[in-house]
Protein backbone atom coordinates (compact mmCIF):
# COMPACT_ATOMS: atom_id res chain seq x y z
CA UNK A 1 0.00 0.00 0.00
CA UNK A 2 2.80 2.50 1.25
CA UNK A 3 4.44 1.28 -1.76
CA UNK A 4 2.29 2.25 -4.21
CA UNK A 5 1.67 5.19 -2.80
CA UNK A 6 5.02 6.32 -3.09
CA UNK A 7 5.31 5.43 -6.74
CA UNK A 8 1.80 7.29 -7.42
CA UNK A 9 3.53 10.52 -5.86
CA UNK A 10 6.95 10.32 -7.25
CA UNK A 11 5.49 10.09 -10.45
CA UNK A 12 3.45 12.97 -9.82
CA UNK A 13 6.47 14.65 -8.80
CA UNK A 14 8.42 13.82 -11.43
CA UNK A 15 6.13 14.57 -14.27
CA UNK A 16 5.04 17.87 -12.97
CA UNK A 17 8.93 18.71 -13.06
CA UNK A 18 9.80 17.88 -16.46
CA UNK A 19 6.42 19.90 -17.60
CA UNK A 20 8.13 23.34 -15.15
CA UNK A 21 11.28 22.47 -17.39
CA UNK A 22 9.89 21.83 -20.63
CA UNK A 23 6.82 23.93 -21.01
CA UNK A 24 7.14 26.85 -23.31
CA UNK A 25 4.25 29.47 -20.96
CA UNK A 26 5.93 30.71 -17.88
CA UNK A 27 2.38 30.65 -16.13
CA UNK A 28 1.98 27.06 -17.02
CA UNK A 29 4.99 25.97 -15.77
CA UNK A 30 4.34 28.10 -12.45
CA UNK A 31 1.29 26.21 -11.89
CA UNK A 32 2.95 22.67 -12.15
CA UNK A 33 5.31 23.91 -10.25
CA UNK A 34 2.46 23.82 -7.52
CA UNK A 35 2.59 20.05 -7.89
CA UNK A 36 5.87 19.56 -7.75
CA UNK A 37 6.20 21.07 -4.57
CA UNK A 38 3.19 18.93 -2.91
CA UNK A 39 5.03 15.97 -4.25
CA UNK A 40 8.06 16.90 -2.83
CA UNK A 41 6.03 16.57 0.41
CA UNK A 42 4.83 13.65 0.17
CA UNK A 43 7.99 12.50 -0.49
CA UNK A 44 8.76 13.90 3.02
CA UNK A 45 6.54 11.80 4.89
CA UNK A 46 7.65 9.08 3.12
CA UNK A 47 11.33 9.63 4.55
CA UNK A 48 9.58 10.36 8.22
CA UNK A 49 9.85 13.85 8.27
CA UNK A 50 6.49 14.94 9.22
CA UNK A 51 7.37 18.42 10.12
CA UNK A 52 9.19 19.43 7.18
CA UNK A 53 6.49 17.60 5.05
CA UNK A 54 3.97 20.65 6.29
CA UNK A 55 6.50 23.35 6.22
CA UNK A 56 7.18 22.36 2.86
CA UNK A 57 3.37 22.69 2.36
CA UNK A 58 3.01 25.70 4.15
CA UNK A 59 5.84 28.13 3.50
CA UNK A 60 6.61 26.19 -0.32
CA UNK A 61 3.45 25.25 -1.61
CA UNK A 62 1.08 27.91 0.16
CA UNK A 63 3.63 31.48 0.24
CA UNK A 64 6.78 30.95 -1.96
CA UNK A 65 4.54 29.28 -5.19
CA UNK A 66 1.91 32.56 -4.38
CA UNK A 67 5.44 34.66 -4.64
CA UNK A 68 6.21 33.08 -7.90
CA UNK A 69 3.27 33.39 -9.65
CA UNK A 70 3.19 37.05 -8.42
CA UNK A 71 6.09 37.38 -9.77
CA UNK A 72 5.74 36.05 -12.95
CA UNK A 73 2.41 38.54 -13.04
CA UNK A 74 4.18 41.65 -12.44
CA UNK A 75 6.09 41.11 -15.34
CA UNK A 76 4.42 43.79 -17.37
CA UNK A 77 3.57 41.35 -21.21
CA UNK A 78 2.32 38.21 -19.18
CA UNK A 79 -0.08 37.25 -22.41
CA UNK A 80 2.63 38.93 -24.93
CA UNK A 81 4.17 35.88 -27.35
CA UNK A 82 7.64 37.27 -26.35
CA UNK A 83 7.30 36.14 -22.56
CA UNK A 84 8.40 32.65 -23.74
CA UNK A 85 10.74 30.20 -21.75
CA UNK A 86 13.29 29.38 -23.94
CA UNK A 87 15.90 26.62 -23.28
CA UNK A 88 19.06 28.03 -24.51
CA UNK A 89 22.28 26.29 -23.81
CA UNK A 90 20.95 23.14 -23.59
CA UNK A 91 24.54 21.30 -23.61
CA UNK A 92 25.88 22.93 -20.69
CA UNK A 93 22.38 22.99 -19.32
CA UNK A 94 22.53 19.20 -19.51
CA UNK A 95 26.09 19.11 -18.39
CA UNK A 96 26.09 20.75 -15.30
CA UNK A 97 22.28 18.48 -14.57
CA UNK A 98 24.33 15.64 -15.34
CA UNK A 99 27.05 16.76 -12.73
CA UNK A 100 24.72 17.36 -10.20
CA UNK A 101 22.71 14.23 -10.60
CA UNK A 102 26.43 12.58 -10.55
CA UNK A 103 27.09 14.15 -7.03
CA UNK A 104 23.35 13.25 -5.83
CA UNK A 105 24.08 9.46 -6.55
CA UNK A 106 27.08 9.25 -4.92
CA UNK A 107 26.17 11.15 -1.94
CA UNK A 108 23.02 8.84 -2.04
CA UNK A 109 25.14 5.35 -2.43
CA UNK A 110 28.36 6.74 0.50
CA UNK A 111 25.74 7.49 2.63
CA UNK A 112 25.14 4.93 5.58
CA UNK A 113 21.03 5.24 5.69
CA UNK A 114 19.44 4.46 8.69
CA UNK A 115 17.38 1.16 8.07
CA UNK A 116 15.58 -0.07 11.56
CA UNK A 117 11.93 -0.93 11.97
CA UNK A 118 10.54 2.75 10.88
CA UNK A 119 6.90 2.06 11.50
CA UNK A 120 7.13 2.15 14.98
CA UNK A 121 8.68 6.07 14.91
CA UNK A 122 6.64 8.91 16.52
CA UNK A 123 6.02 11.95 15.18
CA UNK A 124 8.61 13.97 15.32
CA UNK A 125 6.91 17.61 16.43
CA UNK A 126 7.45 16.67 19.95
CA UNK A 127 11.03 16.22 20.03
CA UNK A 128 11.75 18.88 17.38
CA UNK A 129 10.22 21.58 20.47
CA UNK A 130 12.14 19.97 23.33
CA UNK A 131 15.38 20.38 21.21
CA UNK A 132 14.81 23.81 20.06
CA UNK A 133 13.93 24.95 23.68
CA UNK A 134 16.61 23.60 25.23
CA UNK A 135 19.38 21.96 22.86
CA UNK A 136 19.21 24.71 19.67
CA UNK A 137 17.99 27.14 21.86
CA UNK A 138 20.53 30.02 20.34
CA UNK A 139 19.76 28.80 16.77
CA UNK A 140 16.67 29.40 17.54
CA UNK A 141 16.36 32.89 18.87
CA UNK A 142 19.19 34.15 16.13
CA UNK A 143 16.94 32.63 13.38
CA UNK A 144 14.72 35.11 14.52
CA UNK A 145 16.96 37.81 13.86
CA UNK A 146 17.76 36.08 10.47
CA UNK A 147 13.90 36.39 9.65
CA UNK A 148 14.12 40.15 11.30
CA UNK A 149 16.43 40.79 8.44
CA UNK A 150 14.81 39.00 5.94
CA UNK A 151 11.76 41.31 6.47
CA UNK A 152 12.93 44.32 6.52
CA UNK A 153 15.56 43.81 3.37
CA UNK A 154 12.09 42.20 1.46
CA UNK A 155 10.46 45.57 2.80
CA UNK A 156 13.45 47.32 1.52
CA UNK A 157 13.54 46.37 -1.44
CA UNK A 158 10.59 45.78 -2.95
CA UNK A 159 8.84 49.31 -1.60
CA UNK A 160 8.11 51.59 -4.45
CA UNK A 161 10.78 54.85 -4.78
CA UNK B 1 3.85 7.92 11.59
CA UNK B 2 2.35 6.44 8.07
CA UNK B 3 -1.15 6.20 9.83
CA UNK B 4 -1.26 9.55 10.79
CA UNK B 5 -0.96 10.65 7.17
CA UNK B 6 -3.10 8.34 5.99
CA UNK B 7 -6.07 10.59 6.31
CA UNK B 8 -4.69 13.07 4.10
CA UNK B 9 -4.59 10.72 1.11
CA UNK B 10 -7.81 9.24 1.73
CA UNK B 11 -9.25 12.67 1.78
CA UNK B 12 -6.89 13.66 -1.69
CA UNK B 13 -8.14 10.93 -3.02
CA UNK B 14 -12.01 11.37 -2.27
CA UNK B 15 -11.59 15.01 -3.80
CA UNK B 16 -10.31 13.53 -6.90
CA UNK B 17 -13.18 11.18 -7.07
CA UNK B 18 -15.84 13.59 -6.42
CA UNK B 19 -14.99 15.95 -8.23
CA UNK B 20 -14.18 13.90 -11.55
CA UNK B 21 -17.38 12.21 -10.75
CA UNK B 22 -19.20 15.63 -10.96
CA UNK B 23 -17.78 15.89 -14.57
CA UNK B 24 -18.74 12.29 -15.81
CA UNK B 25 -22.59 12.95 -14.44
CA UNK B 26 -22.45 16.35 -16.08
CA UNK B 27 -21.19 14.92 -19.50
CA UNK B 28 -24.24 12.28 -19.20
CA UNK B 29 -26.84 14.04 -18.36
CA UNK B 30 -26.12 17.13 -20.52
CA UNK B 31 -27.43 17.44 -23.82
CA UNK B 32 -25.43 16.88 -26.97
CA UNK B 33 -26.00 19.59 -28.59
CA UNK B 34 -26.21 23.07 -28.30
CA UNK B 35 -22.83 23.76 -27.54
CA UNK B 36 -20.85 26.81 -29.28
CA UNK B 37 -20.85 30.36 -29.24
CA UNK B 38 -21.91 32.15 -25.82
CA UNK B 39 -21.77 28.85 -23.78
CA UNK B 40 -18.05 28.22 -24.11
CA UNK B 41 -17.43 31.67 -23.08
CA UNK B 42 -15.75 31.86 -19.30
CA UNK B 43 -18.03 32.11 -16.65
CA UNK B 44 -17.98 35.54 -14.99
CA UNK B 45 -21.14 36.06 -13.35
CA UNK B 46 -23.00 36.91 -15.86
CA UNK B 47 -20.85 39.43 -17.41
CA UNK B 48 -19.19 39.30 -21.04
CA UNK B 49 -15.21 38.57 -19.87
CA UNK B 50 -13.24 41.01 -21.07
CA UNK B 51 -9.58 40.72 -22.21
CA UNK B 52 -6.95 38.18 -20.29
CA UNK B 53 -6.97 36.94 -16.86
CA UNK B 54 -3.50 37.23 -17.14
CA UNK B 55 -3.36 40.72 -15.78
CA UNK B 56 -0.19 42.87 -14.33
CA UNK B 57 -0.60 42.83 -10.45
CA UNK B 58 -0.02 45.72 -8.33
CA UNK B 59 3.34 45.64 -6.90
CA UNK B 60 1.58 46.01 -3.20
CA UNK B 61 0.42 41.91 -3.39
CA UNK B 62 4.21 41.28 -3.65
CA UNK B 63 4.96 43.31 -0.65
CA UNK B 64 2.50 41.84 1.40
CA UNK B 65 3.19 38.54 -0.07
CA UNK B 66 6.69 38.96 0.68
CA UNK B 67 5.85 40.25 4.67
CA UNK B 68 3.22 37.19 5.33
CA UNK B 69 6.09 34.48 3.81
CA UNK B 70 8.27 35.21 6.65
CA UNK B 71 5.77 35.36 9.51
CA UNK B 72 4.50 32.03 7.84
CA UNK B 73 8.02 30.74 9.10
CA UNK B 74 7.60 32.58 12.40
CA UNK B 75 4.27 30.20 13.11
CA UNK B 76 5.70 27.41 11.76
CA UNK B 77 8.20 27.59 14.86
CA UNK B 78 5.87 28.04 17.06
CA UNK B 79 4.03 24.82 15.77
CA UNK B 80 6.78 21.98 17.77
CA UNK B 81 6.26 24.78 20.60
CA UNK B 82 3.08 24.80 21.09
CA UNK B 83 3.17 20.83 21.31
CA UNK B 84 5.64 20.66 24.52
CA UNK B 85 4.51 23.79 26.23
CA UNK B 86 2.73 22.37 29.02
CA UNK B 87 5.35 20.17 29.38
CA UNK B 88 8.30 22.86 29.89
CA UNK B 89 6.19 25.50 31.17
CA UNK B 90 6.97 29.15 32.07
CA UNK B 91 10.71 28.96 30.27
CA UNK B 92 8.83 27.85 27.09
CA UNK B 93 6.96 31.32 27.21
CA UNK B 94 9.87 32.81 27.91
CA UNK B 95 11.92 32.13 25.08
CA UNK B 96 9.00 32.01 22.51
CA UNK B 97 8.33 35.77 23.71
CA UNK B 98 11.96 36.78 23.22
CA UNK B 99 11.78 35.40 19.60
CA UNK B 100 8.32 36.88 18.52
CA UNK B 101 9.72 40.46 20.18
CA UNK B 102 12.66 40.27 18.23
CA UNK B 103 10.45 39.74 15.05
CA UNK B 104 7.66 42.07 16.13
CA UNK B 105 10.40 44.85 15.47
CA UNK B 106 10.28 44.31 12.08
CA UNK B 107 6.55 44.23 12.01
CA UNK B 108 6.64 47.67 13.93
CA UNK B 109 9.23 48.51 10.95
CA UNK B 110 6.93 47.58 8.35
CA UNK B 111 3.94 49.50 10.22
CA UNK B 112 5.77 52.55 10.39
CA UNK B 113 7.30 52.92 7.14
CA UNK B 114 3.31 52.32 5.75
CA UNK B 115 3.94 48.86 3.83
CA UNK B 116 0.88 47.81 5.11
CA UNK B 117 -1.55 50.55 4.43
CA UNK B 118 -3.22 50.20 1.47
CA UNK B 119 -4.14 53.29 0.10
CA UNK B 120 -1.26 55.31 0.59
CA UNK B 121 -1.80 59.00 1.03
CA UNK B 122 0.15 61.09 -1.57
CA UNK B 123 -2.31 64.41 -0.72
CA UNK B 124 -1.86 65.94 2.90
CA UNK B 125 -5.22 66.96 3.33
CA UNK B 126 -5.88 69.81 5.07
CA UNK B 127 -3.65 72.04 4.16
CA UNK B 128 -2.74 74.56 1.44
CA UNK B 129 -5.17 74.57 -1.88
CA UNK B 130 -6.87 71.02 -0.34
CA UNK B 131 -7.74 72.72 3.24
CA UNK B 132 -11.49 73.43 1.72
CA UNK B 133 -11.50 69.55 1.14
CA UNK B 134 -10.93 68.74 4.78
CA UNK B 135 -13.72 71.08 5.93
CA UNK B 136 -16.25 69.18 3.75
CA UNK B 137 -15.28 65.59 4.30
CA UNK B 138 -15.43 65.89 8.40
CA UNK B 139 -18.79 67.69 9.75
CA UNK B 140 -18.08 67.83 13.22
Amino acid sequence: MAEVAFIIIAAITLASAFFVVFSSNLMYSGVALFFTLFGVAGLYVFLYADFLAATQIMVYVGGIMVLILFGIMLTNKIASTDLRQANRGRFMAGLSAFILFLLISAIAVTTQWHTGSPQFLDTTVAKLGMMILYQYLLPFEVASILLLAALIGAALLSRKK
Amino acid sequence: MYTDFAPILIFIFFALLLIGALFVLQNIISPKQNKGGDKLNTYECGEVPEGSAWVKFNIRFYVVALIFIIFDVEILFMFPWAVVFQKVGLLALVEMLIFLLILIVGYAYVWVKDDLSWVKMTVRYGRGRYAPLQKKGSDS
